[in-house]
């Protein structure tokens, strides 16, 4: 039988697997230490902890430390990794280093069930969850880690499809027994899967991003089947209803289709629904998927998208595409070829 | 700010319900009936919980718009938080539903239904609600015993109802997996509606075949599980 990992535990969770056990409680407080703060990858290594302790764990836990299996370097300087996880499955994890800002964007399931149009990762279709231990793995057993200054849920899988382990997950990240990294540093984005975003509205501190890539009910459904269920109006009353305060950033991303999200109307739509939301546009580049009837906007139109969105009151910003070459930017992660898919059911 | 802050969308807000009926109709698949609460749409879905505030899921209302019942199909997932419980519910026990919502809606106009599984469920109610005029229903399973409402279907539909069966033979069923069949059909009507149901494999690899049969994707509407 596999042993549960201690990688992912979070204090409370600790807390109480060292109670039962019966060893002193200050014992927490150690073990969390060694696994969130500390450089180590083996119990053995808990040096202040008693050998009684560590055996006990050694004996009923894994630790959950698993490396990359593979790492592929754009030109950009982009690094796309693959992380095994379980039942012999991977996930891809993108580091995207920039001038003073560097991005690691985490997947947060195997696959994805949303299916969206334009999004690779929705084509190999959806083959399990990840848990907070493997989410936030991703970043301990990174290479680069000590050097990253961001966090985005923007990698493989629909975050808010996995709520629990998202939550658990950013709670590592930001507590102080955890990584403690500012929540103000760590985005996630969903394409809006109302009950749970309320519910990491209220119980984390982390950014949130939107995936709108149309503010039309009609067109948006046609890209993005959620649509169909939760409609962006009602994503949008949701925020309009919470304070979010100075600190906490609400934005929008919007991947730009020639002659499908990128005119005029558009423009003036996505000026209407924002109002009286603080929050920011992000316009993304459209990375072609194989056998999808999109092409991405010219840069003329993406400027002048741009510009006017600005014009009318809506902080706007355009996302460099980055890691193209290795298939790392946005919408093209992937381990299709990597997953051995069972028996479908039609 | 409190988690009251936030108001619940009110087609999420949940009303208790009663169990009119429920039964078996395949190995770990259930139709369940429930005292209609509110008016809807054929293809829009309920969330259902078993308490107030509890887990809930989403289910298409399989049932058409006329009935005073509504009915939902589902499969068990043993591992799941709610289902394995909701089988074991009887007539009168109490449950709780959103009102209907969802855009996934049928209409009069010619279509294309394609679903795979229990995926059936908003076609169901499309056929129950007077809309199965112009319709080519196409259903996917991998066993005899999984397509739901065929009795309903095939006197009403015949040869528009097709039946790909992946692990079985049977008369008058399709030998294979409904991909194979849409790969096999050639030319698709283009100025017609796609409608997918089913898993989000389903959903993908049906959708790249009418894209590349050269339907355009703004003439397909998909709804999925999750």
């Amino acid at each position: 039988m596999n042993k549960e990992t201690l990688f992912g535990k979070k204090l409370t969770e600790i807390q109480e697997l060292v109670k039962q056990a019966g060893f002193p409680s200050y014992t927490s407080n150690q073990i969390a230490d060694w696994l969130y703060k500390k450089d180590i990858s083996s119990f053995e290594e808990m040096s202040n902890v008693s050998k009684k302790i560590r055996e006990f764990l050694k004996e009923n836990y894994e630790f959950g430390l698993v490396g990359h299996s593979k790492v592929e370097e754009s030109s950009d300087g982009t690094k796309k990794y693959l992380f095994p996880v379980s039942l012999r499955k991977f996930v891809e994890a993108a580091y995207i280093p920039e001038n003073s800002r560097n991005t690691l964007c985490v997947s947060s399931q195997v696959g994805c069930k949303m299916a969206c149009l334009f999004c690779m990762t929705g084509k190999q279709g959806f083959q399990g969850n990840l848990s907070a231990g493997e989410i936030v793995n991703q970043l301990r057993s990174l290479p680069e880690r000590e050097s990253v200054t961001n966090l985005v849920y923007m990698g493989m899988g629909e975050p808010f499809d996995n709520l629990q382990a998202v939550l658990d997950s950013t709670e590592i990240l930001t507590a102080e027994w955890g990584f403690a990294i500012s929540p103000r540093r760590i985005t996630v984005s969903t394409i809006g899967i109302i009950p749970a975003m309320r519910e990491f509205i209220e119980k984390s501190r982390c950014n949130l991003a939107i995936s709108m890539h149309s503010p039309f009910e009609e067109e948006r459904q046609k890209l993005m089947p959620i649509e169909t269920v939760y409609h962006l109006k009602d994503i949008l009353k949701v925020l309009q209803d919470y304070d979010f305060g100075k600190q906490r950033r609400v934005s929008f991303e919007y991947i730009m289709f020639r002659g499908i999200n990128d005119t005029r109307r558009h423009v003036n739509e996505l000026a209407r629904i924002l109002n009286g939301i603080r929050c920011r546009m992000n316009l993304i580049r459209y990375h072609k998927v194989p056998g999808i009837p999109l092409e991405g906007s010219d840069d003329d139109t993406i400027y002048d998208f741009m510009e006017a969105l600005r014009r009318k009151g809506i902080y706007t910003s355009l996302r460099q595409s980055r890691g193209v070459d290795i298939s790392a930017a946005c919408g093209l992660l992937s381990t299709k070829e990597l997953v051995k898919m069972e028996a479908p059911d039609f | 700010m409190s988690r009251e802050s936030i108001p619940l969308p009110p087609e999420l807000q949940m009303k208790p319900t009663i169990l009119l009926s429920q039964r078996m109709v395949a190995p770990g698949v259930y139709l369940l009936e429930l005292k209609k609460l509110d008016e809807f749409h054929a293809g829009q879905f309920v969330a259902l919980a078993l308490e107030q505030g509890g887990i809930s899921r989403l289910y298409s209302i399989a049932s058409g718009t006329s009935e005073d019942f509504i009915s939902l199909l589902y499969d068990v997932k043993p591992e799941g938080l709610l289902t394995p419980q909701l089988s074991k519910l009887k007539k009168g026990d109490r449950v709780f539903v959103s009102r209907p919502f969802g855009s996934f809606l049928g209409d009069q106009k010619p279509a294309w239904w394609i679903a795979a599984g229990t995926g059936i469920a908003p076609f169901a109610s499309m056929f129950f609600s007077g809309f199965q005029e112009h319709k080519t229903l196409i259903h996917g399973a991998r066993t005899l015993d999984s397509f739901y409402f065929e009795k309903d279907f095939l006197p009403v539909m015949g040869e528009r109802y097709v039946r790909c069966c992946s692990r079985e033979t049977g008369p008058g069923i399709y030998s294979g997996r409904l991909t194979e069949y849409l790969r096999g059909v050639g030319e698709f009507p283009k100025d017609q509606k796609y409608y997918l149901c089913g898993s989000v494999e389903m959903v993908v690899e049906v959708r790249d075949i009418l894209i590349s049969a050269g339907v355009s994707y703004s003439e397909i509407l998909a709804e999925i599980f999750f």
